[in-house]
């Protein structure tokens, strides 16, 4: 079933026209990849989904993007909600200056949760999840500071599933991790897929390669081309695309 | 360039010096069968340790771009054909190394008396002919030629046919004379092979270029 559906977009910072008639459909339960170069518009087209762009300077959509069929750029579509069913991961870990606790347990608590019970079993959860629990269950209440990059990231997935999104979308989520770090995020990123819908932007095209169902390759604010990530990377249709996934052209 | 490419250009050089070294070995023991010429036969056999090598410098230029480049679609097709072809050619060589030292003992004992019988020239010519071509066509990438090259195959496969029934025929004519004609029979069937190789090479090529699989394949 789709989840996210996006038909004719084009976005603008101003005069410039990042993302050219973007038609793209993705289904839940997969894990979908961008790729491009830098500047080909595939972080704003993956922060279009839960609006992470709308305070950016002159930045304007056109066309439509429904996620479980409601179009989410209406007026009457409240931000804050549509970020608690698509959540976001970054680049670099950003865990709050607060403990391994508190910092899965914010989105609830500024959710209004205040059982201490559902909290804390959300929480445990939340880290289960995030293949982390066995690492911190003894020290919940030490600052998420003083963990290292690979666990504070798996952290901040644990903070985006404990408000139990539906889609999580993942900016270059390993890209500042060691290799070691990165086969556990790789690792989690298949097995949070039985629930959750996954998009990731990365550079790392094996990364891409090894993780996703789908790939997406974008060049200059076109989708160059979209298909089953197995089939790009050993016989794409588009040279445009072969020339990228070989490293003839960046 | 690219360091992958200038790895893949040096994997490209060493599959086309073997093809080219294959085919020589090929158009020796010809040399060998039709003027008795043992020098040829002796070559064939020297270039065998050469045709080893190459095999073996094929395997890591493929080993070390797959490891430290991950190849993907074009280039990894290349490199996986790569390997499929340098085995292949390598067995060339091999029946090509069996034949010629056949030869050889042949021309030493003058034991030609059924060569004709099993048509040894036209055959290496067929299969001289197809390897050929099939070099062309593994050079240019050319995917046309390498179909029509594998067609030729049933060519050498129909002498293979023939060479059972000459091979019958003869045993039961010269009873004593069986060990050598099993000898040719033999021959016969290493020619044979060195086709079905041939064939397997315009597979890889269509592979590399087109991202088709046609081996086991009625249609190709």
């Amino acid at each position: 079933m789709k989840i996210i559906e996006t038909s004719k977009v084009n976005i603008y910072y101003g005069t410039n026209h990042v993302l050219k008639d973007i038609n793209m459909d993705i289904k839940e339960n997969t894990v979908t990849a961008f790729i491009g170069p830098s500047g080909c518009g595939k972080s704003t087209f993956l922060r279009s989904f839960n609006r992470m762009n709308d305070y950016i300077d002159g930045f304007r959509k056109e066309g439509e993007i429904l996620i479980n069929g409601k179009e989410i750029y209406k007026k009457n579509v409240r931000v804050e909600e549509l970020r608690q069913e698509v959540g976001m991961v970054f680049q670099k870990p950003n865990p709050f200056p607060k403990s391994i606790f508190e910092n899965v347990a914010y989105g609830l608590r500024i959710r209004g949760e205040k059982n201490k019970k559902t909290i804390e079993s959300r929480v445990e959860k939340s880290l289960k999840q995030a293949a982390l629990w066995t690492e911190v269950k003894d020290i919940l209440h030490k600052p998420a500071l003083s963990l290292s990059g690979g666990q504070q990231q798996r952290l901040c997935i644990a903070r985006t599933l404990a408000v139990k999104p539906s889609i999580i979308l993942m900016d270059e989520p390993a890209s500042a991790l060691d290799p070691i770090s990165t086969a556990k995020i790789e690792e989690l990123i298949a097995e949070l897929k039985e629930n959750y819908t996954i998009v990731v932007v990365t550079h790392n095209m094996h990364q891409a390669a090894r993780i996703s169902d789908r790939t997406a390759f974008f060049y200059l604010g076109d989708l160059i081309e979209y298909e089953k990530t197995k089939d790009l990377f050993t016989n794409p249709k588009i040279k445009q695309t072969e020339n990228y996934i070989t490293g003839r052209f960046g | 360039m690219l360091n992958l490419e200038a790895e893949l250009q040096a994997l490209n050089d060493n599959l086309m010096e073997m093809l080219d070294l294959v085919t020589s070995q090929l158009i020796k023991c010809r040399k060998a069968l039709v003027k008795s010429d043992l020098d040829a036969a002796s070559e064939v056999c020297s270039a065998e340790k050469r045709v080893n090598a190459l095999e073996l410098a094929i395997d890591k230029d493929c080993e070390n771009i797959l490891a430290l480049y991950n190849p993907v679609a074009t280039d990894l097709r290349f490199v996986i054909s790569s390997l499929k072809i340098g085995n292949d050619l390598e067995r060339i060589g091999d029946n090509a190394n069996v034949l010629a030292k056949f030869l050889s003992s042949a021309i030493q004992k003058k034991e030609k008396k059924f060569a004709e019988k099993f048509n040894l020239e036209v055959m290496l010519d067929a299969a001289i002919d197809m390897l050929g071509d099939m070099s062309k066509a593994v050079k240019e990438r050319d995917t046309e030629l390498a179909r029509k090259t594998i067609k030729k195959d049933v060519i050498l496969n129909d002498h293979g046919k023939a060479a059972l029934e000459v091979a019958t025929e003869l045993i039961k004519d010269n009873p004593d004379e069986t060990k050598q004609v099993l000898r040719l029979f033999s021959v016969t069937r290493r020619i044979e092979r060195i086709g079905d190789l041939i064939k397997n090479l315009g597979e890889e090529v269509v592979f590399h270029v087109e991202a088709k699989v046609i081996k086991h394949k009625k249609s190709k």
